[in-house]
């Protein structure tokens, strides 16, 4: 019991922030929102894996990478690749001079369904690619960086190169991959209409359910002594190296994990709003995740995810009306934040409440002197 | 002691020597370190013992020479396997963990889950916590456990450093001017902590207080320019002519 509530749940005020964010998910929006803003909600919430796996990455373990989207992108092309060839059946794709094979590639004079999308015709190994494509491409990114020592602002820029190449070479290879528009039209899973009210229910439930375990699981992570070990590395490397810890492989875990958690929101974001393209894997998008945790707070799970949530309630409202302004006002937002609210909403949250709670409680209980708590020696983690 | 072989001595450093970029800041030194002994290198500022440590745990890879630990030699070896063959060492500006409580600076310390899956799964158990306590104790710092180390004193930092190396019971023990900016006090309590941890291991400690240095050193090794320029007992060295005029008499 004590296990799940200090390891999972991060004791009294994480539980609280816990709870408070699950029934703003899985209650108050399905009950006050129509289908359509459910699912805008339900697009805006995997935004908030990237933003949450930057605050492992970034926030905890001082590495910040701006490729996020390298494997946002990574997830959500793995779904969007089964979900085509269902869409693809010979019957569907009748009047294609190759019938049976996805649209764009019939469209650039391909014939043959390319041996890699072969595989993703299983649910079974999709959902595998999903998990273990972008934490193998993390792992080999990782190992060929972190062995070497290469970090910070380095490391910063060399992810980001990479989300340019990936790009690229997404936007290049039209035939295999749907090139600039993407892989769209997704209608079915397992023959099941996701266009349907029912579906988008049930895939905003599950990616809140995703979301919730992907912060507990991440709860384990940084009340461990791995996690102790991410602030002490971001803090002072030499001395964990000269303590008898190889720095370069927490680092690479952390990493890979961090590529896992935004893989998972890709893949949702496909399932929910139906399409991928390669929009959502580059610079832009790999930004707009930082952007998301900094304004969130980037050492808190839950912070970041009212984060990402105000800044694209923020960019629905004004890039409609306002596309340029939208671009200053959330780089003013950003550069406003990382100069005045280091740690963000979250830390604005910590800073106002905690006194605000301390004099209610003293209120409420004026003869109660602190006494020692057992779990004196927890590590905090802020809400 | 002159009739020992090179194997009974817990540290031997042979023809040691690093270049950067020809400028060679330590230059074929030999030294050598038993158990039980508390080994004080002293010099003016650049003289290469910040160098020397470098090159014993591995941060500064050696051009030449030979460093052997309980007869293994550490030159082929990386960092992190240095001090899990028992190599601890302190930094010259006080490394800790600032925004770590006391506790937490000795328990990412403490030598247990030091692999990725170890640490995820490293269990905070009660010989864990009692080794903490003990430690702290030893260090000074019991009633700090929970104080943020960022917000401890100069000195109390140094301690902190020392005690995150004897957590891991070091049989080297390695401390780069370990009484810097520390208070009279401070260096007395200090000068008892050192005669207290040499028992049972080597200490290799570099210090510039020569009042300091004679209270705890066994033995002294002065270097100058890269080399050796006296070594032996602290009331010889003081007396050797070189050592007067290049280092003592100003
Ligand atoms: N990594 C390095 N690259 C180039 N020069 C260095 C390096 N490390 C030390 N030195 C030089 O070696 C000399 C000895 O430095 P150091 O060992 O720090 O001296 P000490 O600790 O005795 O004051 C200095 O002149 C210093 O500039
Ligand atoms: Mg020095």
């Amino acid at each position: 019991m004590s296990f799940i509530y200090d390891k999972l749940l991060g004791g009294k005020s994480g539980a609280l922030g816990l709870l408070v964010l699950s029934i703003l998910i899985l209650v108050v929006f399905p009950l006050a929102l129509d289908g359509f803003r459910l699912n805008l909600i339900g697009k805006y919430l995997t935004y908030a894996f990237a933003a949450m796996s930057l605050v492992l990455l970034w926030g905890y373990g001082g590495t910040l990478s701006l490729g996020q989207g390298i494997f946002f992108g990574l997830g959500g092309y793995c779904m969007a690749m089964f979900l085509k060839l269902e869409a693809s059946s010979p019957e569907n794709t009748a009047i294609q001079s190759t019938p049976g094979i996805p649209d764009f590639m019939d469209w650039n004079q391909i014939t043959e369904l390319p041996w890699f999308w072969e595989p993703f015709s299983s649910f079974g190994f999709t959902i595998a690619a999903i998990l273990i494509v972008p934490a193998l491409f993390a792992y080999i990114i990782g190992v060929a960086m972190f062995k070497r020592r290469v970090g910070g602002v380095y490391f910063a820029i060399i992810t980001q190169v990479i989300a340019v190449i990936l790009t690229v070479l997404i936007v290049g290879q039209q035939g295999f991959t749907g090139g600039i528009n993407g892989i769209t039209d997704l209608r079915t899973l397992n023959g099941w209409d996701m266009t349907s009210d029912s579906a988008k229910y049930l895939f905003y439930y599950i990616n809140c359910a995703l979301l919730i375990t992907v912060i507990v699981l991440s709860r384990f992570i940084l009340t461990s002594k791995f996690g102790r070990l991410l602030l002490a590395i971001r803090d002072k490397e030499d001395r964990v190296r000269f303590s008898g810890y190889d720095v370069a492989n927490f680092k690479i875990f952390i990493f890979c994990f961090a590529a896992l958690v935004s893989a998972i929101g890709g893949a949702m974001f496909t399932l929910q709003v139906g399409f991928m393209s390669p929009s959502f894997v580059g610079i832009v998008p790999s930004i707009e995740m930082v952007i998301f945790a900094a304004v969130g707070g980037r050492m808190s799970l839950i912070g970041v995810v009212y984060g990402t949530l105000l800044i694209n309630f923020g960019k629905t409202t004004f890039s409609e009306s306002f596309p340029e302004l939208w671009l200053f006002l959330m780089g003013g937002t950003f550069i406003a934040v990382v100069m005045f609210f280091p740690n963000g909403l979250a830390g604005l949250w910590e800073e106002y409440s905690t006194p605000l709670m301390k004099k209610i409680r003293a209120k409420i209980q004026p003869s109660v002197t602190a006494k020692p708590s057992s779990s004196s020696y927890e590590t905090k983690e802020s809400k | 002691m002159s009739s020992m072989t090179n194997t009974d001595f817990s540290l031997s450093i042979e023809d040691l020597t690093v270049s950067f970029d020809g400028f060679k800041a330590v230059d074929s030194l030999n030294l050598y370190i038993d158990k039980n002994e508390l080994h004080v290198v002293i010099g003016p500022n650049g003289a290469g013992k910040t160098t020397v440590l470098d090159l014993i745990c591995g941060k500064t890879k050696s051009t030449s020479g030979s460093i052997k630990f309980l007869n293994q030699e550490l030159t082929t070896l990386s960092e992190h396997e240095i001090v899990r063959r028992g190599v601890g060492r302190k930094f010259q500006t006080p490394s800790i963990y600032e925004n770590l409580s006391v506790f937490e600076n000795l328990e990412v310390s403490y030598p247990e889950g030091r692999g990725v899956f170890g640490s995820l799964f490293f269990k905070r158990s009660t010989k864990v916590i009692d080794e903490i306590h003990r430690i702290a104790q030893e260090i000074m710092l019991e009633s700090e456990l929970e104080t943020e180390a960022g917000l401890l004193s100069h000195g109390q930092k140094q301690w902190l450093e020392i005690g995150m190396l004897l957590i891991q019971d070091p049989q080297l023990l390695m401390l780069d001017e370990p009484v810097a900016g520390m208070s009279v006090k401070e260096r007395e309590q200090t000068a008892v902590l050192l005669n207290k941890i040499s028992k049972g291991r080597s200490v290799l400690v570099i210090e510039h207080d020569m009042e300091f240095v004679a209270r705890i050193a066994h033995k002294v090794t002065v270097l100058h320019q890269g080399k050796i320029l006296a070594a032996g007992k602290m009331e010889d060295v003081q007396k050797d002519p070189k050592v007067i005029e290049v280092y003592l008499g100003h």
